[in-house]
C-alpha cells in the first residue's frame, strides 16, 4: 500500500559522528545508513569524515575504507569492484547506483549512502531482494525451445543481425538500481514486476533462438505484472550500466499490440 | 511477510492468481483516445476563440452547423473515455483494498459514462432540435 510517511520505529535519528584524522586536508564527509535488526534501536545516520587524499576515488573506495579504518561493524555488499556483479547497488547522493563505479568527485557536498529504497533492510545497507530474485525467476529467463537440442558438435546459431538485438540487454547485471528507483514498483512490489525484470523478459522475447515469446507474452500481460509502468523513466534514469529498461518494457508493450 | 501467508511461499504469494490475461486492449485504448484528442482538443479551443463575445444565437447556430456536432460529439466520447481509462489505472496503483478498490472504479466508470450521455444527448438536442 501506498506510504508517504515513514513508520515511527523507522524513523532515521542522527548518528556517531567520526572525526578526520589531525592533519588531514582534503576532508570529505560520508553520511552513512545505519540499522541494526539486533538492537531495538531506529535507523540512524553516522558521519564519517575522511581523507580523500588517503582514499580510493569511488564510493566503494570510501566505504571499504571505513569498514578497514573505522567502523568494522559498517555492512554492505560488494564483490567485484569493476560494476559487473551488481552487489554494491545502493542509493547515494539520492540516486540508486552501483557505489563501485559512482566516482566521489561527483558527489557536491556531504556524500549520503542509503540502501536501496524501499525493500526491508537486511542491515545498514544490505536490503532484502528476495522478492525481487524471485520475480526474476518467474519469467523463467532461460532459453525455451521446441526444436530439438541439435548434437553435441553443433549449436543454435544466430546470425550477427540476431545478436546485435540482445545489445542494450544482455549487459544487465540484475543489480536492481532500476526497480527500486521505480514508483510503481514501491506502491505495488508484489504484483509489479519492475524494470529489471521486464528488461530481462523481453531479452528473452527477442532471442532469435527463443522459440516461446508468445507463452512469455501471456505470462507478462496483465494489468499488474506488465502495465503498472507508466513511462516514468526513473529506471532509465537509474541504471548504472547506461542501460534503457523504459525502453525495452515499451518494446513488449508494443509487442502485445502486435500480436492482437 | 504478509498476515494470512506467512507460512506460505515467496512464490506462491508472488504468483497470486496468475496473469489476467488483459490489458493491451487498454493500453492501446489509452494510446488511440490520447491521439484523437490532439486535434480535437486544438479544434474545440480555437472554436471557443473565434465564437469570443458571440451571443447565444450565434452560438446555437455555429452547433447547428455540418461540422461542430460530429467534432463536439468525437471530443466528449474520446475524453471522457480517456478519463475513466485514466482515472481507473490511478486508483489501480494506489488503492489495494480490494472492495474499496472495486467500488471506485465502478463509480469512476459509471460517473464518466453518465457524463457522456448528458453532454453528447445534449449536443444532440442542440443540433437536431427545432
Amino acid at each position: 500500500m501506498v506510504e508517504f510517511t515513514l513508520p515511527r520505529n523507522s524513523k532515521v535519528k542522527q548518528g556517531k559522528t567520526h572525526k578526520a584524522p589531525a592533519g588531514a586536508v582534503n576532508v570529505k564527509s560520508f553520511r552513512v545508513y545505519r540499522w541494526d535488526p539486533d538492537k531495538d534501536d531506529n535507523p540512524r545516520l553516522d558521519t564519517f569524515e575522511l581523507d580523500l587524499d588517503d582514499c580510493g576515488p569511488m564510493v566503494l573506495d570510501a566505504l571499504i575504507k571505513i569498514k578497514n579504518e573505522v567502523d568494522s561493524t559498517v555492512t554492505f555488499r560488494r564483490s567485484c569492484r569493476e560494476g559487473v556483479c551488481g552487489s554494491c547497488a545502493m542509493n547515494v547522493d539520492g540516486v540508486n547506483t552501483l557505489a563501485c563505479i559512482k566516482p566521489i568527485a561527483e558527489i557536491k557536498g556531504d556524500a549520503k549512502v542509503y540502501p536501496l529504497p524501499h525493500l526491508k533492510v537486511v542491515k545498514d545497507l544490505v536490503p532484502d531482494l528476495n522478492d525481487a530474485y524471485a520475480q526474476y525467476a518467474a519469467i523463467e529467463p532461460w532459453l525455451k525451445t521446441e526444436t530439438p537440442e541439435p548434437g553435441p558438435e553443433s549449436e543454435r546459431l544466430q546470425s550477427p543481425e540476431e545478436r546485435k538485438e540482445l545489445d542494450g540487454l544482455w549487459e544487465c547485471v540484475l543489480c536492481f538500481c532500476c526497480t527500486t528507483s521505480c514508483p510503481s514498483y514501491w506502491w505495488n512490489s508484489e504484483r509489479f514486476l519492475g524494470p529489471a525484470t521486464l528488461l530481462q523478459a523481453y531479452r528473452w522475447i527477442n532471442d532469435s533462438r527463443d522459440e516461446s515469446a508468445g507463452e512469455r507474452l501471456d505470462a507478462l500481460e496483465d494489468p499488474f505484472r506488465l502495465y503498472r509502468c507508466h513511462t516514468i523513466m526513473n529506471c532509465t534514469n537509474a541504471c548504472p550500466k547506461g542501460l534503457n529498461p523504459a525502453k525495452a518494457i515499451g518494446e513488449i508493450k508494443k509487442r502485445m499490440v502486435q500480436r492482437r | 511477510m504478509n498476515g494470512p501467508t506467512a507460512f506460505g511461499s515467496r512464490f506462491r504469494r508472488l504468483g497470486g492468481l496468475g496473469s489476467a490475461r488483459e490489458g493491451a486492449a487498454h493500453w492501446w485504448a489509452q494510446r488511440l483516445t490520447a491521439l484523437a484528442l490532439v486535434p480535437l482538443v486544438f479544434w474545440f479551443v480555437a472554436s471557443l476563440a473565434a465564437l469570443t463575445g458571440a451571443g447565444h444565437g450565434e452560438v446555437v447556430a455555429w452547433l447547428r452547423g455540418p461540422i461542430a456536432p460530429v467534432m463536439m460529439i468525437a471530443l466528449l466520447a474520446a475524453g471522457f473515455h480517456h478519463l475513466q481509462l485514466g482515472l481507473a489505472e490511478v486508483i489501480e496503483d494506489y488503492v489495494h483494498n480490494q472492495a474499496a478498490k472495486i467500488t471506485l472504479i465502478i463509480a469512476v466508470k459509471g460517473g464518466a459514462a453518465l457524463c457522456a450521455l448528458v453532454s453528447i444527448l445534449s449536443v444532440l438536442r442542440i443540433a437536431l432540435g427545432p
